[in-house]
């Protein structure tokens, strides 16, 4: 039984339809992804799942509960990391985590070995009596995403968890996401526009734009169905008829000593490629990424300044 | 989950905020010392009310004015929330609106029932020196009026949006409040077409009320001047956990 399934859910304000008749079940122990520009209707859909707007038509249940009649339970159920920071500056860590565990009704004698074993799960525990407030961007970050697991929940959401993180903070709280996942044994349904976080982290991604889904699949079928991965290399004896011939390769095109191959699963197969590829001088690697496969979908590029573009002279 | 653990988490989190905000209990007690000093002191001597020498009679005015002050603008801290965005994750919790109203409500009485006690204390040394007993009758009143404006500032605050809004509308309410209700002047001064301002107001029962425990001048009856902020008591908080509701579900 999906953890998480949700039946032409529907946000409107006004005329505009921020979410519109969304369908999707999410299976118990995924990380999904929402992936979408900014908005796309992201984070209104986390909003309802959470019960913190109700929907305007349409419903969904979270862990067996109705969002709109179960409210109570849904909110048991779950832990809801924002995106910004939601900790309280004025308290220190281990007091944010201990308001919180009362407001989630956590037994008051494990209260203090769960909260111990959260921060040393994002290596929080040597600031535990420090300040809020006087804590970075990425340490707020990681005590929120524990915060929203002090009463077990079966379902963690978090909006945009990387959003204004350097990129070294970033790889560190995915690291984190995945360890909680993993030790947690819980659920994740995650909203970002960065691909690369989609890619890595998730086992199914939606893409949603404009409040639609435009597919749902994992990011190794979405990008076979999209496209193939392309190499360039340049070789001045390379081995054509031997590389029509490998049963990866797609299509091969040819200018001079430049070549431009399709082929699948690059990373797998680019050492057998290279056997027959003679001489090679340079070789440039282009993966399918889910750039393409938005591009593919929704007939638009994501419109945000974070990633892809630049890759001129490799139309698929 | 628990209506009195929600309740309790809140007003916890209020206190060990307050606690670490000296300057708000500070900052609390300066207007109505400088009230105190300046029309109290300042026309006490020369002029009389109602046979009452005026810095006596206006102590139990200021007095509520700073339990007034202090309760209604304690409503603007969920917008100061709201914009640290920890309003957020409190409104997720699975605490019903009933008890975060509640936790509120009793974090922002336990701030100004502090100031209370603040200035009833520096007041004895200017020279206020009511009976124990009157004293302790009008800290309880004082706690219920406390209630009523605590409860009004959290109603205009959870339907604002931004601090900057709630000082506007709290200043529209709370000026006339303030004057039309007997804590400056005696009420029966007015012109009959504003006396009726000051019987709709519930803080004329309020400051009658301490006035006659600090005192023991008062126009109206206690038992009238309780019942009357307790109505305005149950509706406020009525109405206020309602909008709480509101907040925790956007429709």
């Amino acid at each position: 039984m999906p953890i998480i399934s949700t039946s032409k859910l529907t946000k409107r304000y006004g005329q505009l339809a921020a979410v519109s008749n969304l369908t999707l079940s999410i299976e118990e122990g995924e990380i999904f992804g929402l992936l979408g520009p900014n908005g796309a209707g992201k984070t209104t859909t986390l909003s309802m799942l959470a019960t913190l707007r109700s929907p305007t038509s349409g419903s969904a249940k979270v862990n067996g509960y109705d969002i709109s009649k179960q409210r109570n339970e849904v909110r048991q159920s779950i832990g809801m990391v924002f995106q910004g920071t939601s900790t309280d500056d004025l308290l220190t860590a281990r007091e944010n985590l201990e308001i919180h565990a009362m407001l989630y009704s956590v037994p008051s004698d494990i209260r203090k070995k769960r909260i111990d074993e959260l921060l040393a799960l994002v290596e929080l525990t040597d600031r535990a009596n420090d300040l809020v407030k006087h804590f970075s961007g990425g340490m707020k970050q990681r005590l929120q995403i524990v915060r929203g697991l002090l009463h077990h929940p079966r379902v963690l959401f978090l909006d945009e968890p990387t959003l204004g993180l350097d990129p070294q903070t970033r790889a560190h709280v995915w690291k984190y996401i995945e360890r909680v996942a993993k030790e947690e044994k819980i659920t994740v349904i995650l909203t970002t526009h960065y691909m690369e976080e989609a890619e890595s982290l998730c086992n199914r991604i939606a893409i949603i734009d404009h409040g639609k889904i435009a597919v749902l699949d994992t990011p190794t079928n979405l990008k076979k169905k999209v496209g193939s991965d392309m190499v360039k290399f340049v070789s001045n004896n390379a081995d054509a008829k031997k590389i029509k011939s490998l049963k990866f390769v797609r299509k091969i095109e040819q200018k001079g000593d430049s070549y431009l191959i399709k082929l699948d699963e690059v990373s797998k197969n680019l050492a057998s490629l290279l056997k027959s590829a003679g001489n090679v001088s340079s070789v440039e690697v282009r993966p399918v990424n889910l750039s393409d496969v938005f591009i593919h979908y929704t007939g638009h590029e994501m419109r945000d300044e974070e990633e892809g573009g630049g890759w001129q002279g490799w139309e698929r | 989950m628990s209506f009195f653990e929600g309740a309790y988490a809140i007003w916890l989190r209020e206190l060990k905020t307050y606690v670490r905000e000296k300057e708000r209990i500070i900052s609390g007690l300066i207007s109505p010392l400088i009230w105190l000093l300046g029309f109290g002191f300042g026309l006490g001597s020369s002029v009389s009310v109602s046979g009452t020498r005026y810095d006596q009679f206006i102590f139990p005015g200021i007095l509520t004015m700073t339990v007034l002050f202090a309760s209604m603008f304690y409503g603007i801290y969920i917008l100061w929330d709201r914009k640290q965005d920890y309003l957020k994750a409190v409104l997720v919790a699975p605490i019903s609106r009933s008890a975060l109203f509640t936790g509120k409500l009793i974090g922002g009485v336990s701030e100004a029932m502090v100031e209370a006690v603040l200035l009833l204390i520096i007041g004895y040394f200017l020279g206020f020196q009511p009976t124990l007993a009157g004293a302790i009758l009008a800290l309880l009143v004082l706690t219920l009026i406390s209630v009523c404006m605590t409860a009004l500032g959290l109603l205009v605050g959870a339907k604002l949006s931004t601090p900057e809004g709630f000082q506007l509308v709290i200043s529209i309410l709370i000026w006339p409040l303030f004057i039309f209700s007997g804590a400056l002047f005696p009420l029966s001064n007015l012109p009959s077409w504003l006396s009726l301002l000051t019987q709709l107001n519930p803080l004329t029962y309020g400051v009658d009320a301490v006035r006659g425990a600090l005192i023991g001048q008062a126009a109206f009856p206690l038992y009238i001047d309780i019942a009357a902020l307790l109505v305005f008591a149950a509706a406020v908080i009525y109405a206020g956990i309602l909008s709480f509701g509101d907040l925790q579900q956007e429709k």
